[in-house]
C-alpha cells in the first residue's frame, strides 16, 4: 500500500511549510509554489509526509492512498 | 434508410437543419436499449470525448451510472440522497478556431438531441442541460424549435433546457460548466469530486461534448462494429475537424480518424504547388494544442494517440495551417497572450507562470530576445504542466514548448537581428 502526495493547487497559498518539512519529496518554484517529486511517498519518508500534510497552514496538500481515499 | 455507412455520417450534405422528418427518415427512430447494454455498445465502440480530452465514452457513461445507482441505495448509516443524475451537452465550444460543434449542431439537432435521450437512459437521468455559446443565438433559437418539435411529436424521454453561457476561453471547461450551471462561479475546480460523482447541484453529472453525444446516438442505433467500420486500426469511428489557413475550402470536415493529415488538408483544399510558397507548420489541437512542422507533419496520423506523439493534440479537432508569410512565434505569443488573458487566476503557478511566460515569448516575437529570455521561456515550460485545477497551464506550455523546437531557425533569426518583417506586421494587427 503505498501513497501519493498531491497539492490542491486551488487552496494552496505559497506558505512553503511543506517543502521545510520534506525537502526530499517538495521544492519551491520561483514563486514559492511547492513542486512535488513524482512516484509514490517511500516507506522511510511517510511519516515525515504525514506530518507536512498535517502541518499546511490551508490544507492544501493531500495524501493519496491507493485505495483511493484521500487524508 | 441507413445511408450513413459512408462518410460523411453526422452532418447533412445541405446547410439547412434537418427537420426531425427529414432525420427520422436519414436515420431512422433511436431505439432506447437497456442501460448495461448501450454502455457495453459504446465501450466496444471505442469512442472517446471529442471536447478535447479524448477520455473513453463508455467509461463516463459507466461512472455516472454507477454514482447515481450508489446514491439510490445507501449504505447502512448513510442518508438516501436526491440523486437522479443530470446531463449535460456541452455546445459551448470556446476554442477560438473551432466551428465542428456549431456546424453540427446547426444542421443535424436531432442527432445530439438523441444522443441526450440514450445518454439519460443509460444513466438513468431525469434531466438536461443543452449549453450553447451566448454569442451565437441564433443557434439557441434553431435548438428551441428542434426541442419543440420533438415534444410536439412525442420523442423527447427526457426535458431538454437550452442554456446560453457566456465567457471566454475557460467557459466550456468541464468544471467551470458544472460550478456555473450550479449557480457558482464560471471557473474549474479542485478534482475529485469529479462531475460523474458530484456534478450539477450535487447531483452525478455526465457531461459530454454535442459532438460525442452525436456518435451516441448512432452508436445507439448501428452497433460498435459499424462504428469500428470507418478509422485506421488501432483509432475507431470519424471525427469532426474545423481546418483554417491558406486552404480552398476552409471549415468543419468530417474524416476517418487515424488517417495522414495530409490527407485531411488535401480534403479542405490545401495545394502547396499552387501556393507562394509551401506552408510551414500546423498548429493541431488549438490553443492548448501543439505546432507540427510541415512537410513532416503530412504523415503525421490525426488522432489523440498520434498527434499527441508527434508532440501536438487532437483536442477539440482545430487543425490551423500557418502560411510562409507569417511568422510562428509572433502567432504563438499572441495566443499565449490570449491564454494568459482568460486564465481563471485560481492556482499560483498558472497565475504566475502564464503571464510570465507570455511576457517572455512577447519578448521573442516582437523584439531582440536576450540569451536569458529564451532560456526562461524554456524553463517555464517545464514548470507549468500537472500543477493547476484545469489543463489551461499544461495546453499553454506545451504549445510555447512546440513553437521552440519548430521555428528554432526564425528564433535564432530574432535573437540575431530582432523581429522578422511577418512579426513587425502581426504586432501591429487588431487582434
Amino acid at each position: 500500500m503505498s501513497d501519493w502526495l498531491r497539492v490542491n493547487p486551488i487552496a494552496c497559498e505559497a506558505h512553503g511549510v511543506c517543502a521545510e518539512l520534506l525537502p526530499e519529496l517538495i521544492t519551491l518554484d520561483p514563486w514559492g509554489y511547492p513542486i512535488v517529486a513524482p512516484g509514490p511517498v517511500p516507506p522511510a519518508l511517510a511519516s515525515h509526509a504525514r506530518r507536512a500534510v498535517a502541518a499546511c497552514p490551508t490544507l492544501a496538500l493531500l495524501l493519496h492512498h491507493e485505495d483511493g481515499a484521500t487524508s | 434508410m441507413n445511408r450513413t455507412d459512408r462518410l460523411p455520417r453526422l452532418l447533412p450534405g445541405t446547410a439547412a437543419p434537418l427537420t426531425l422528418d427529414e432525420h427520422l427518415a436519414r436515420y431512422g427512430p433511436v431505439p432506447l436499449r437497456p442501460a448495461g447494454d448501450l454502455i457495453a455498445e459504446v465501450s466496444a465502440a471505442g469512442l472517446t470525448g471529442r471536447g478535447g480530452a479524448a477520455f473513453p465514452a463508455g467509461t463516463k457513461l459507466a461512472a455516472v451510472a454507477a454514482a447515481a445507482a450508489a446514491a439510490a441505495r445507501p449504505g447502512p448509516g448513510q442518508r438516501r440522497r436526491v440523486t437522479a443524475a443530470v446531463i449535460v451537452a456541452n455546445g459551448v465550444e470556446s476554442e477560438p478556431a473551432s466551428d465542428k460543434d456549431a456546424v453540427l449542431l446547426a444542421r443535424s439537432p436531432h442527432l445530439v438531441l438523441d444522443g441526450i435521450a440514450v445518454a439519460a437512459r443509460a444513466t438513468g437521468a431525469g434531466r438536461a442541460w443543452l449549453c450553447l455559446p451566448a454569442d451565437q443565438p441564433w443557434l439557441a433559437g434553431s435548438l428551441r424549435e428542434a426541442v419543440a418539435a420533438r415534444a410536439w411529436a412525442g420523442a423527447s424521454p427526457v426535458p431538454v433546457q437550452i442554456q446560453e453561457v457566456p465567457g471566454g476561453y475557460l467557459a466550456s471547461q468541464e468544471n467551470a460548466l458544472v460550478s456555473w450551471l450550479s449557480g457558482g462561479p464560471q471557473q474549474p475546480s479542485f478534482v475529485p469530486p469529479r462531475p460523474s460523482d458530484q456534478g450539477v447541484n450535487g447531483r452525478p453529472t455526465l457531461v459530454q461534448n454535442a459532438e460525442t453525444l452525436a456518435h451516441l446516438a448512432l452508436i445507439a442505433r448501428y452497433g460498435a462494429a459499424w462504428f469500428r467500420a470507418v478509422g485506421v486500426p488501432p483509432e475507431a469511428g470519424s471525427a469532426l475537424v474545423t481546418v483554417t489557413g491558406p486552404v480552398r475550402y476552409p471549415g468543419v470536415l468530417e474524416i476517418p480518424l487515424g488517417i495522414p493529415l495530409g490527407t485531411v488538408l488535401a480534403q479542405a483544399g490545401l495545394r502547396p504547388a499552387e501556393l507562394h510558397a509551401p506552408p510551414q507548420a500546423v498548429l493541431a489541437g488549438g490553443y492548448l494544442g501543439g505546432w507540427l512542422a510541415w512537410p513532416d507533419a503530412a504523415t503525421v496520423p490525426v488522432s489523440a494517440a498520434g498527434l499527441r506523439r508527434a508532440g501536438a493534440a487532437l483536442g477539440p479537432g482545430t487543425l490551423a495551417v500557418l502560411p510562409a508569410s507569417a511568422c510562428g512565434l509572433a502567432q504563438t505569443a499572441r495566443i499565449l497572450a490570449y491564454l494568459s488573458s482568460h486564465r481563471a487566476g485560481q492556482c499560483g503557478p498558472c497565475t504566475h507562470g502564464l503571464p510570465a511566460l507570455a511576457e517572455a515569448f512577447g519578448q521573442i516575437a516582437f523584439a531582440r530576445p536576450h540569451p536569458d529570455t529564451i532560456a526562461w521561456a524554456g524553463r517555464l515550460t517545464g514548470l507549468l504542466p500537472r500543477r493547476g485545477a484545469c489543463y489551461l497551464p499544461d495546453g499553454g506550455a506545451g504549445l510555447a514548448a512546440s513553437a521552440l523546437r519548430v521555428f528554432a531557425k526564425d528564433l535564432r533569426w530574432h535573437a540575431g537581428h530582432g523581429p522578422c518583417p511577418p512579426a513587425i506586421r502581426a504586432a501591429r494587427e487588431a487582434p
